[in-house]
């Protein structure tokens, strides 16, 4: 499913035990990066193949002379051949920082390349492109805010037919838009909402792919909700256009659905929907439908194949769902709007088995999305009994504290519902897995413990019964001291020994 | 985690819901000290929650180096010209073709030729630089409309329109989109404010971007020029016959001074331009206009060289005959 072209990480004669290392590095940095809420990352398209073939990557850095030289080159070179390699040299050079800098202090040089950018030389646009691209993916924001005077340009040529050109364009506007509010705040009246509303008619993956990247950075920046998400009553903000239900169609599932465009489009969707500016308006527009079959195609997909990065995608998508289930509007009464089917549940499991093995850490939250679905649903919960999902529920519980509460939280919200499903949930496994977790420390993991063994002694005749014979007290003792739980513990006491 | 056999089936089953077993809730449930309430959650952007996986999210964008192999992924093909009458770029790959295609002849004028990098524009151009009707329109309401795709602000002048696009969308005030029309365009009348503004372009129309074709000119070239080549030897033989009649005309007026010569050198230029083969960008500008103007226009250039040279060699010419004749 994925297009042809991507690519993993180019292997530098590095170890596997080194990129690992530089892996968990950069999620280090990454992490600390979202806790201080500046996850900020940019996205670089670079033609490997012909760097390699020229003999390595070896990046040259440019003096101030050596930039004019190829400037003037590309401007006045009397042959096509010579100022295309003119910029080709200068945007080898625009791959090195020290060339990024010295070349946007030099006067006239963004001019020229912005004039070049817009000439009618076909192959010096493209070049005059990339080096902007260059410049665009610098870390240091002067660099980058340089671009500034081209952004018009670059929305313009969104509405053009060269696929490449605009794929570039649009990574290039993509970078430019994750550096600065003040960017931000010059591309939105320039109208890069509603060009992108247009250019995502495009029928080329690779435009669509980078297109979402864009749209992503936009709506992930901090302003969005307040600045950009809304349906404003022009269609220059993200809901008042028709970006939503192009996003929404590029997600159906089927034959043509490309897991790189999917999975930028839908993390778009799941930065507009946790914003909750105007949920409701998705979910008329059938939001919930496409993604609750997009998860069934998902479900689907795993199982047949061990496609790297499925992840990626399954991980916005149970996001989406979740958030939107928790919409007024989705609860509309009988309405095809809501998600009803039971094959939801069945796609979850399958997930969530899919999680255990490739990336537990996305375990919790596809039990919130469970969590979201059996709350309120009697139906969902009586799903859950009739597919036989209970024990696969409760093999869940040694995972992590996480994935313990949250799985615990999902049997109360079977067992409150009454008799009739505590019945079902008994015996089983439930009480020596309940045992088990009681024998731990985590006070989150026990408290929700003793709220499912409340119920289970209110709902089901002999279930404190037989906690007893199980040396249940015994396990209780372990928590009398413990300030959160003391008095459910002493209330659990006394209903076992009383009735 | 083992799930049961029947599950996969039933993902591939029909669409259905299981009927609710009866729900009876004791009051007693929740009670304090218990607190368990079944409800949904639901978590904001910036939750802790999310953590995981946007960290998860990042490392793909960052990891992820598309690929855009020029090399593999584009087979070569034996050289091939571009198909467009008049332009002879040669290519040995599909996309440059592709690219090239878009850029020069995908958007293009049909009256003078100018392409534009998208049909948003050019459509706009047409209206304003080729209709009449829009001239008339215009004396009496705003038809100037904004180039920005989305913005559905009109104006009553063009001038207006750039004050807008600067003010409100931060448009840079050379914005190479919006040239307005110059003075000389044959098409239609000219409206005043045009002339106003006309002023020599400073960086040439960019935009127009001139295919190796005919450019503004009051009829449609009934040949169209070779790229690389410029032979005209019957319009310059031409040309020579004209300086010629017209410098002996001077003559016999007897133009004596210096100045006046110069005049009507000038005049006699004028003239030359409105005689010579179309030329690009419109303007034949004074030759001492500054060369690297026009230099962005690319393969303007040349031919701008080229015409100058041209130019010269006709007044050569004539002056030669005309010393001769005196």
């Amino acid at each position: 499913m994925w297009s042809g072209r991507r690519g993993l990480l180019r292997s530098s004669g590095c170890g596997v035990e080194e990129l690992r290392c530089r892996r968990r590095e950069r999620e280090a940095a990454l992490r600390k990066a979202r806790r201080e809420q500046q996850l900020v990352s940019k996205r670089l398209l670079r033609d490997e193949a012909t760097e390699e073939a020229e003999g390595g990557c070896v990046v040259v850095i440019l003096g101030e002379a050596e930039i004019q030289e190829f400037l003037r080159l590309a401007l006045r070179g009397t042959e096509e051949k010579e100022r295309e390699r003119a910029l080709v040299s200068l945007r080898r050079g625009l791959q090195h920082p020290e060339t990024q800098q010295t070349f946007i202090r030099l006067e006239g040089s963004i001019r020229t390349l912005v004039g070049l950018l817009t000439s009618n030389q076909a192959l010096l646009q493209l070049e005059a492109a990339r080096c902007l691209h260059e410049l665009s993916h610098s870390e240091q924001s002067a660099v980058a805010e340089a671009c500034l005077p081209a952004t018009s340009y670059l929305l313009t040529y969104l509405s053009g037919h060269s696929s490449d050109f605009i794929e570039l364009c649009l990574y290039t506007l993509g970078n430019l838009i994750v550096e600065s509010e003040a960017v931000r705040r010059q591309l939105l009246p320039q109208g890069i909402v509603p060009a992108l509303a247009a250019c995502i008619q495009s029928p080329h993956l690779t435009v669509l792919e980078a297109l979402g990247y864009a749209l992503s950075q936009l709506l992930q920046a901090k302003e969005a909700p307040e600045k950009i998400i809304p349906s404003a009553s022009t269609d220059s903000l993200v809901l008042g256009s028709t970006l939503p239900q192009h996003i929404l169609q590029l997600l159906q599932p089927g034959p043509k659905l490309n897991l790189g465009v999917a999975v930028e489009f839908a993390w778009c969707l799941h930065y507009i929907i946790c914003s909750q500016v105007n949920n409701a308006l998705l979910i008329t527009q059938g939001a919930l439908t496409t993604l609750g079959l997009l998860l069934l195609d998902l479900a689907a997909a795993v199982q047949r194949t061990e496609d790297a990065g499925l992840e990626l995608l399954v991980c916005p998508v149970v996001r989406c769902l979740s958030n939107l289930l928790t919409e007024a509007a989705a609860e509309t009464v009988g309405g095809p709007m809501q998600l009803r089917d039971e094959r939801v549940l069945a796609a979850l499991f399958i997930l969530l088995q899919f999680f255990l093995h490739k990336q537990p850490s996305l375990l919790p939250e596809g039990l919130w999305l469970l969590n979201n679905l059996t709350a309120n649903s009697p139906s969902f919960c009586t799903s859950l009994i009739s597919l036989d999902l209970i024990e696969p529920l409760l093999h869940l519980l040694s995972v992590s504290n996480v994935v313990s509460v949250l799985v615990l939280t999902v049997l109360c919200n079977v067992a409150e519902k009454g008799p009739a499903y505590c019945q079902h949930l008994w015996p089983g496994l439930l009480l020596p897995t309940l045992l088990d977790t009681l024998a731990l420390s985590d006070t989150e993991v026990v408290g929700q413990s003793l709220e499912l063994l409340q119920l289970l002694f209110l709902y089901q005749p002999g279930a404190a019964q037989a906690f007893l014979q199980q040396s249940g007290l015994q396990a209780l003792q372990r928590h009398e001291e413990v300030a959160q739980l003391q008095d459910r513990v002493h209330a659990l006491q006394q209903t076992a020994l009383h009735g | 985690m083992q799930l049961p056999p029947a599950l996969h089936a039933r993902l591939a089953g029909a669409p259905g819901a299981a009927a609710p077993l009866p729900v009876q809730r004791d009051s007693l449930a929740g009670n304090a000290p218990f607190r368990f309430a079944a409800r949904q959650v639901r978590f904001p952007r910036e939750h802790e929650f999310f953590e995981d996986g946007d960290v998860q999210r990042h490392l793909y964008l960052q990891d992820v180096i598309t690929q855009v192999a020029a090399e593999p992924e584009r087979p070569r093909v034996p050289e091939f010209t571009c198909q467009v009458a008049g332009c002879c770029q040669a290519f040995d790959a599909l996309e440059d073709y592709e690219h090239h295609y878009h850029t020069l002849h995908g958007n293009v004028c049909s009256s003078c030729k100018r392409a534009f990098p998208s049909g948003h524009l050019l459509d706009t151009h047409i209206q304003e630089w080729h209709d009449s009707l829009f001239q008339i329109l215009a004396e009496r309401q705003d038809m100037y409309q904004c180039l920005v795709e989305g913005c559905t602000e009109k104006f009553r002048t063009s001038r207006d329109r750039k004050e807008h696009l600067v003010t409100h969308h931060l448009y840079p005030a050379d914005f190479r989109f919006d040239k307005p029309r110059k003075g000389r365009r044959p098409a239609s009348q000219v409206s005043t404010e045009a002339i106003g503004e006309d002023r020599a372009p400073s960086e040439g129309d960019a935009m127009e971007v001139c295919s190796e074709q005919a450019e503004a000119h009051p009829e449609p070239p009934r040949e169209r020029r070779v790229y690389s080549h410029r032979s005209v030897p019957g319009p310059f033989l031409n040309q020579v016959l004209n300086l010629c009649f017209w410098r002996i005309l001077g003559l016999m007026l007897s133009i004596p001074t210096e100045r006046s010569r110069t005049g009507l050198e000038c005049w006699l230029q004028g003239e030359m331009k409105s005689l010579t083969p179309p030329l690009p960008l419109g303007d034949l500008e004074p030759w001492e206009h500054s060369l690297p103007d026009r230099s962005l226009g690319g393969d303007g250039k040349t031919q701008d060289a080229t015409a100058q040279v041209t130019t010269t060699a006709c007044l050569s010419s004539a002056n030669a005959v005309f010393v001769g004749l005196i």
